[in-house]
C-alpha cells in the first residue's frame, strides 16, 4: 500500500517517536502496538491506558430541526437525552441494516455531535447530508479535533477527574488544555474520551502519558472490546446485518419511527433466523473472521483473550444454536475445533 | 520479555525465517528472531504430530500472535521425533528465547545434503537486512 495515500492523525509523530508499529487501518496510518498487545491490554484492565482515536469521525448536526432529524435517522430514542448526555445508537437503513454504530452527544438545544467509526466517516456524513432537512446543518468536523481515549480502573484517578456516570460529557480542562470529557469508551473499563482542538492533540497526549497512562494501540483496542462483546462495524455489524440479529435491539426504540424501524419490528416479531453470539474456544485455537461454524454460521471477529488466555470470538449462528452453553464447531483452517456459546460479556472482572 | 535481536553462528537458516541446529542425522528446528518479532507475542503453536514427515520448504505447523497466523516452513525434510511441549503450552517462550527454550520440533533428517542449501548466519543477516 502506498504510504502517501494514508491519512495521519495529529499524533502520528508521537507514535513514531514512541517506537509504535504503524499499520494501515481504515485509510489511516495507525499504531497497532507500542510495547506489545498483551502488555497494553493488561495495563487497561489493571491500571490505565491511552489510545489515539483521532481517526474517528466527528459530525456536527445543528439547527432547530436537528433533533427531529436525528430522531428519524438514529435507532435509539433521542428524547431521552438532556444537555450533557451521550447515547449509543445506530444509523440504520430502510431494511434495518446498520450503516454505522455511533455515539451521539447532546451539546445543547439543537446542537448534536455524532462520533462515528473512522472507516464510515464518509458514508455517515453523506447519508446524513443527503437527507439533511431545512433548518439543520450537517458538518464533517473530523479534521478539527484530536481524540484520546483514556481507559482503565485508575483512569479517573490518574487524570484527576471525578467519577461521573457513564454516557455523560462536560467541557473541562486537563493540565491547561481545553477538552470535552466524555464518560465513554470501547474497553469495558471505566474511563473517558477526551476531545480537543487538533492543534492541542500533542499537548493533550503528552499530558495524559505524563500522568501515567500507558500508550496502547489498535491491537489492544480490538482484544479489549472483544472481551466485553462490543461489536465492530465492518466485522460483526454491517449494512447487511440488522440490529435485532446482532443483539442490539436494546439500542433500538422500536416504538419510534426511525429509518428501518418497520423492518426491525417485523424481524423482532418473527424472530431472527440467526443471531450474533459470543463464544469461547474449548480447544487450543484462535478463531478468526470468516471462519465457518458448523451448521451454517460464521465467525465475524476472533482473537486470543489475554485475560482468559483462550481463543474468543463473535459469530452469527442459526437461532437454534444461539443459547448459552451450546457447543459450536469452528473450521480452523481445515481443523474442527470446539467452542461454546457464552453470555455477554466474555470477560467479566471479578468483584 | 522479548529477546534481543540475534542470529547465532552455529545455526543454519532458511529464507522463510526458520533455523536448524544440526546434530549428526538429527536437527532441532525453530523460527528466527526476525520471524517472532514480525508476528509479535505468540499465543498459539499448532504443532505437527510426532512420527509425521515434514518436507523442506513446506509448512509443518502454524504460529499465531494476537493479530496474525503464520505457517512454519520446514528448512529440512525428515521425521518428527519430538515436539516442544512447553512451546505448545506457553508459546510466548518462542518470543523470549527463540533459539533455546523456544525451539519447535526435533527431526531425523531424511536427506542430509539439504543442509548445504541453507544459509549461514552471515548470509541470513544479509537476507533480513533486505526485508
Amino acid at each position: 500500500m502506498e504510504a502517501t495515500s494514508l491519512s495521519r492523525t495529529p499524533l502520528y509523530a508521537r507514535h513514531v517517536a514512541l517506537g509504535a508499529r504503524m499499520v494501515p487501518f481504515a485509510g489511516w496510518e495507525m499504531p497497532v502496538q507500542y510495547a506489545g498487545v498483551i502488555e497494553e491490554h493488561r495495563a487497561v484492565r489493571t491500571d490505565c491506558g491511552a489510545f489515539d482515536v483521532s481517526h474517528m469521525g466527528e459530525i456536527h448536526v445543528d439547527g432547530p430541526t436537528a433533533h427531529a432529524f436525528l430522531q428519524e435517522m438514529l435507532s435509539n430514542d433521542l428524547d431521552k437525552l438532556s444537555d450533557g448526555d451521550a447515547q449509543y445508537t445506530l444509523l440504520t437503513n430502510e431494511l434495518g441494516g446498520i450503516v454505522d454504530d455511533v455515539i451521539v452527544y447532546r451539546l445543547g438545544h439543537g446542537a448534536y455531535l455524532v462520533v462515528c467509526n473512522a472507516s464510515n466517516r464518509a458514508p455517515v456524513y453523506e447519508w446524513l447530508k443527503e437527507r439533511e432537512p431545512r433548518g439543520c446543518e450537517v458538518r464533517d468536523a473530523s479534521d478539527e479535533y484530536g481524540l484520546v481515549a483514556v481507559q482503565g480502573p485508575r483512569a479517573f484517578e490518574r487524570l484527576g477527574l471525578e467519577d461521573k456516570p457513564a454516557f455523560t460529557h462536560e467541557l473541562g480542562e486537563l493540565d491547561g488544555i481545553e477538552v470535552m470529557v466524555s464518560r465513554t469508551g470501547y474497553t469495558g473499563e471505566q474511563g473517558v474520551e477526551l476531545c480537543c482542538a487538533a492543534e492541542d492533540a500533542e499537548a493533550l497526549w503528552d499530558a495524559v502519558l505524563a500522568r501515567g497512562a500507558v500508550p496502547c494501540g489498535l491491537g489492544a483496542r480490538d482484544t479489549l472490546r472483544l472481551e466485553v462483546c462490543y461489536p465492530l462495524h465492518g466485522n460483526d455489524i454491517t449494512p447487511e446485518t440488522d440490529a435485532i440479529s446482532a443483539g442490539l435491539g436494546w439500542a433500538c426504540a422500536l416504538d419510534t419511527d426511525f429509518t428501518g424501524a418497520q423492518a426491525l419490528r417485523r424481524i423482532k416479531e418473527q424472530g431472527p433466523a440467526r443471531r450474533l453470539v459470543p463464544f469461547v474456544m474449548e480447544e487450543r485455537a484462535v478463531p478468526r473472521q470468516g471462519m465457518q461454524i458448523e451448521g451454517g454460521g460464521e465467525v465475524t471477529s476472533g482473537t486470543h483473550s489475554p485475560m482468559l488466555d483462550r481463543g474468543i470470538g463473535l459469530g452469527y449462528v442459526p437461532a437454534g444454536s444461539a443459547a448459552p452453553d451450546t457447543e459450536l464447531v469452528i473450521d480452523v483452517r481445515g481443523r474442527p475445533r470446539r467452542a461454546r456459546v457464552v453470555t455477554k460479556p466474555i470477560y467479566r472482572k471479578e468483584q | 520479555m522479548a529477546a534481543a535481536e540475534s542470529y547465532p553462528d552455529d545455526l543454519k537458516y532458511h529464507p522463510e525465517h526458520d533455523w536448524a541446529r544440526i546434530d549428526g542425522d538429527e536437527a532441532t528446528l525453530g523460527v528466527t528472531w526476525f520471524a517472532q518479532d514480525a508476528l509479535g507475542e505468540l499465543v498459539h503453536y499448532e504443532a505437527p504430530e510426532v512420527g509425521s514427515s515434514i518436507s523442506k520448504d513446506a509448512s509443518y505447523g502454524e504460529v499465531e500472535s494476537v493479530k496474525a497466523v503464520s505457517d512454519i516452513v520446514a528448512p529440512l525434510s525428515g521425521e518428527v521425533l519430538e515436539v516442544n511441549a512447553r512451546a505448545v503450552e506457553e508459546p510466548e517462550i518462542v518470543n523470549e528465547d527463540p533459539y533455546g527454550d523456544g525451539w519447535l520440533i526435533r527431526i531425523r533428517m531424511s536427506d542430509a545434503v539439504e543442509v548445504d542449501a541453507l544459509m549461514d548466519a552471515e548470509a541470513y543477516k544479509a537476507h533480513v537486512a533486505e526485508q
